[in-house]
C-alpha cells in the first residue's frame, strides 16, 4: 500500500479507469490544460489527449447535458464541477434527466455518469461556495450519492462510481484534498457503493459522521475514551442508497446515537438517519437520537463566524455526554 | 482610431420552394423519387389524421394530455426524412409525425400519452431519444450524442427539435454554443409555430428571426417556409450532408403555425385571434403538397381510408393493453434494485395481495393496538 493524498488517490482512480476502459472520459471547466481547479485531473490531458480530457465553455448545465447525451450513446463520462455549488446551474439536467432517463425510457437508456467535485464547508469560501450539496441530491430517486472520507475511500469509491451503470453524485472536499492516507495499489481495488464502514469500534454510543465531521468525531472519541465512554464511529460513505443495516446494527449494540453533519440540520442527513433508526430500532434506543449540525444559516465569510456555524469537536463531545447521561439504561 | 465595420457582414437566407398557392420554384425543387414523394405524402396525411384522432380520444377521456401537431407536419417530416436509421433523432414533446416516420408504432405513442412506461421506450437499437417534456433540456443531450458519435468514429448525424419558446431557455443557448465550439454534427430544427402557449414570438425575442441567432454561434442559420415540405427537405438535406461531411452544425428555423391547441389542456381562443388562425389555414402544408402531388399524378386513391384503418387498428391494440402492473413502479429506477426499494416493492406487493391499495377517500382503517406511553414493548 502506498501513502498518498486524497487528491492523488482521486487522480489515480481516474487514470486507472481511463486506461482500463476507453469509454471513460473527463469533461468540465479547466480540467485539461489547467489540470483542474484543484489539480485532481493533473496530467490526464498529457496522457489521454483532448478527446478524452475535454475543456468546456463555462456552463454547468451545458456540459452536464452533453455528458448525459454521451452516456446515452454508451460512453462513461466523468463530469467535473469546479465546486459542487456550481451544480445548482445543472440541477434540471441532473434531477430531471440524468436521474429519470433510465426510468422514463423503460430501461432502454442508461446514464452511466459520474458528476464529481468538492463541496461542503472549507476555508472562508462564504455563503455560495460552502454548501453541503449532498442534501439536494440524496432526495432524488435514480441518483446515487457518495461522500468519501479517506484517500482509500476516495479511490475505491470513485472507481466503483465510474463502473456503475447509474448516475452517481460524488462529492469530495477542498479541506481533504491534501490529507494523506494508505491506498491500495491494485488497479482492481474497489469499494462497493452502498456500504458503510465502522471506523472505530465501541460499545457505549454510536456516532454517525462523514467527511470532515468524521475527523472531528474521531477527536471527540479519543477524548471520551479518557472519560470511560466507548464510542463506535460509523461512516455511511454512500448516502444513497444508504447502508442502514450497518448503522442499525451498531445502534442495537450501543443503544445511543449521535449524528453529525456539516450542513444545516433542517431536513438534513441527520433527520433521515434519526427517522430510520426510530422506525427500525426504536425499542433499542436508551436515549433520543441527537443531531449535531451546522447552524441553519448561510455560511458567513468571516473566519470567526464560519467556525461558529460549523459543528465543532466540543459540540460533538457535549452531545455524546448528553445521550450517555440520559435515563433508560 | 476610427469606428469601423467588421468583416464578415452577415445575412440570413429565407427559403421557399412551393408556396401556399401551389406555385413551384422548379430550379430549387429537391430531387425526390416518386416513391419518396409518396412516402412523404402518406406520412403527412397519417400525421394529420392521427393528430385529429388523438384529440378526439383525449376529449373522450381515453388519452391523457398531449401536444397536437396540426399544421406542423411539413416542418417535421421534411426534416426527419433526411435522416438515416443510424442517425439520431432528439424530439421535444410535439414530434408525433416525426416519431412515426422514425418507426415508433402508433400504439406506443398512444400508450405514452396514456401513462404507460412502454410508450416512452424506444425499440431495441432505435436511435431516437424519448420524448423530452422539460423545455430545451434535450438540446445539450443532442450535442453529447454527436460528441459521442465522433468519439466512437461513427458518421451519425443528430437532429434535434425544439420550438420558438425553447430558444429563450439557457439550455438552447448552451447547446448551440457547445455545438459551434466543437463543430459537432447536429442539425437544430426550430419549429417556430408563433406561440408558446399564450406567449407570442414577439414577446419571446426581440430578434427579427430565430435563424440569425446561429451566426453568433459561428454556424449557418437558415429560415425556411415551414409549411413547405420541399423547402424544409431541401434545407435539412443540405444541413445533414454538411454535418456528415464534418462541416459542423446548422440551425434551421421552420416558420410554421400551430393550428390547434398548445396541449389538450388549453383553449387558444382565449389568447389569439380567430382571423390569425384563418390566415394560417390558407397556408396549410397539406393543401399545397396535395396540389403538387396531383400535378405529378402521384395521388393514390383511398389513401385516407387506408391510413384511418391503420390508426383504428393501433387504437384497438392500445385499448386492449391491460393497465400497468403496479409493481413495475420500481423497475428501471436503478440498473439494479437497491435494498430500500426491494423493501418498498415487497410492501406494495403485500398490500395488493391483502385486497389492494385503499381508495384515496376511503376512511382510514382502525389502527391496530399500539402500546401506550409508558407501556413500551422492549425487545431486550
Amino acid at each position: 500500500m502506498a501513502v498518498m493524498t486524497y487528491r492523488e488517490a482521486l487522480n489515480q482512480a481516474l487514470r486507472e479507469e481511463m486506461r482500463r476502459d476507453p469509454r471513460v472520459f473527463v469533461i468540465g471547466e479547466e480540467v485539461g490544460l489547467y489540470d483542474g481547479a484543484y489539480k485532481v485531473t493533473q496530467g490526464l490531458l498529457k496522457e489521454f489527449g483532448a478527446k478524452r480530457v475535454v475543456d468546456t465553455p463555462i456552463c454547468e448545465s451545458g456540459f452536464t447535458g452533453v455528458g448525459i447525451g454521451a452516456a446515452m450513446l454508451g460512453l462513461r463520462p466523468v463530469v467535473e464541477m469546479m465546486t459542487f455549488n456550481f451544480s445548482l446551474m445543472a440541477m434540471d439536467q441532473i434531477v430531471n434527466t440524468a436521474a429519470k432517463l433510465h426510468y422514463m425510457s423503460g430501461g432502454q437508456f442508461s446514464v452511466p455518469l459520474v458528476i464529481r467535485g468538492p463541496g461542503g464547508p472549507a476555508a472562508q469560501l462564504a455563503a455560495q461556495h460552502s454548501q453541503s450539496m449532498e442534501t439536494y441530491y440524496y432526495h432524488v430517486p435514480g441518483l446515487k450519492v457518495v461522500r468519501p472520507t479517506t484517500p482509500m475511500d476516495a479511490k475505491g469509491l470513485l472507481k466503483s462510481a465510474i463502473r456503475d451503470d447509474n448516475p452517481v453524485i460524488f462529492i469530495e472536499s477542498e479541506t481533504l484534498y491534501h490529507l494523506k492516507g494508505e491506498v491500495p495499489d491494485d488497479p482492481d481495488f474497489l469499494i462497493p457503493l452502498g456500504q458503510a464502514i465502522v471506523r472505530r469500534e465501541g460499545t457505549d454510543v454510536t456516532v454517525v459522521a462523514y467527511m470532515g465531521m468524521m475527523y472531528r468525531a474521531l477527536e471527540a472519541a479519543e477524548e471520551l475514551a479518557k472519560e470511560g465512554i466507548s464510542v463506535e464511529l460509523v461512516d455511511p460513505r454512500t448516502l444513497r442508497p444508504m447502508d442502514t443495516e450497518t448503522i442499525i446494527g451498531s445502534v442495537r449494540k450501543t443503544h445511543r446515537v449521535v449524528v453529525v453533519e456539516a450542513g444545516a440540520g433542517f431536513a438534513g442527513m441527520g433527520s433521515e438517519i434519526a427517522a430510520f433508526i426510530t422506525e427500525q430500532a426504536f425499542d433499542d434506543l436508551d436515549a433520543p437520537v441527537e443531531r449535531v449540525t451546522g447552524a441553519n444559516a448561510p455560511m458567513p465569510y468571516a473566519r470567526n463566524l464560519e467556525k461558529l456555524k460549523t459543528p465543532t469537536t466540543e459540540k460533538i463531545l457535549a452531545a455524546v455526554r448528553r445521550v450517555c447521561n440520559a435515563n433508560g439504561s | 482610431m476610427p469606428r469601423t465595420v467588421l468583416e464578415p457582414r452577415f445575412q440570413v437566407e429565407y427559403l421557399s420552394i412551393l408556396d401556399s398557392e401551389g406555385h413551384l420554384d422548379a430550379a430549387l425543387e429537391p430531387k425526390l423519387s416518386p416513391d419518396e414523394l409518396r412516402a412523404l405524402y402518406r406520412a403527412m396525411i397519417l400525421g394529420r389524421r392521427l393528430d385529429e384522432r388523438m384529440v378526439r380520444l383525449q376529449r373522450q377521456g381515453r388519452l391523457g394530455t398531449f401536444a397536437p401537431i396540426k399544421g406542423q407536419e411539413a416542418s417535421q417530416l421534411g426534416s426527419v426524412s433526411t435522416l438515416r436509421p443510424t442517425d439520431w433523432m432528439v424530439p421535444s414533446f410535439r414530434e408525433t409525425a416525426a416519431m412515426v416516420w422514425r418507426g415508433w408504432p402508433i400504439e406506443k405513442l398512444l400508450l405514452f400519452f396514456a401513462g404507460y412506461v412502454e410508450g416512452g421506450q424506444p425499440g431495441e437499437g432505435q436511435r431516437d431519444l424519448p420524448i423530452a417534456v422539460p423545455v430545451a433540456t434535450q438540446l445539450p443531450h443532442a450535442v453529447g450524442l454527436a460528441y459521442a458519435a465522433q468519439y466512437r468514429g461513427e458518421d451519425a448525424v443528430v437532429m434535434a427539435y425544439f420550438g420558438d419558446g425553447a430558444t429563450s431557455e439557457g439550455d438552447c443557448h448552451e447547446a448551440l454554443n457547445f455545438a459551434g465550439v466543437w463543430h459537432v454534427p447536429v442539425v437544430f430544427v426550430c419549429q417556430n409555430n408563433q406561440w408558446a402557449i399564450s406567449v407570442p414570438l414577439k414577446k419571446q425575442t426581440h430578434s427579427k428571426t430565430i435563424a440569425q441567432k446561429a451566426l453568433a454561434y459561428g454556424m449557418p442559420g437558415i429560415q425556411v417556409d415551414g409549411n413547405d415540405v420541399l423547402a424544409v427537405y431541401a434545407a435539412a438535406r443540405e444541413a445533414v450532408d454538411r454535418a456528415r461531411a464534418g462541416e459542423g452544425p446548422t440551425l434551421i428555423e421552420c416558420v410554421t403555425y400551430r393550428l390547434g391547441v398548445h396541449t389538450t389542456a388549453d383553449d387558444p381562443t382565449k389568447y389569439r385571434a380567430e382571423e390569425e388562425v384563418k390566415m394560417w389555414e390558407q397556408k396549410d402544408p397539406l393543401t399545397r403538397f396535395t396540389a403538387y402531388m396531383r400535378q405529378k399524378s402521384l395521388l393514390e386513391d383511398g389513401l385516407e381510408q387506408q391510413v384511418d384503418e391503420e390508426i383504428a387498428l393501433a387504437v384497438e391494440r392500445f385499448e386492449a393493453t391491460p393497465p400497468p402492473d403496479p409493481l413495475t413502479m420500481f423497475d428501471h429506477l436503478y440498473a439494479e434494485l437497491p435494498p430500500h426499494l426491494v423493501a418498498q416493492r415487497e410492501e406494495l406487493a403485500r398490500r395488493l395481495r391483502e385486497g389492494g391499495a385503499p381508495e384515496p377517500d376511503a376512511p382510514a382503517p382502525t389502527p391496530r393496538a399500539t402500546p401506550m406511553r409508558g407501556q413500551r414493548l422492549t425487545r431486550r
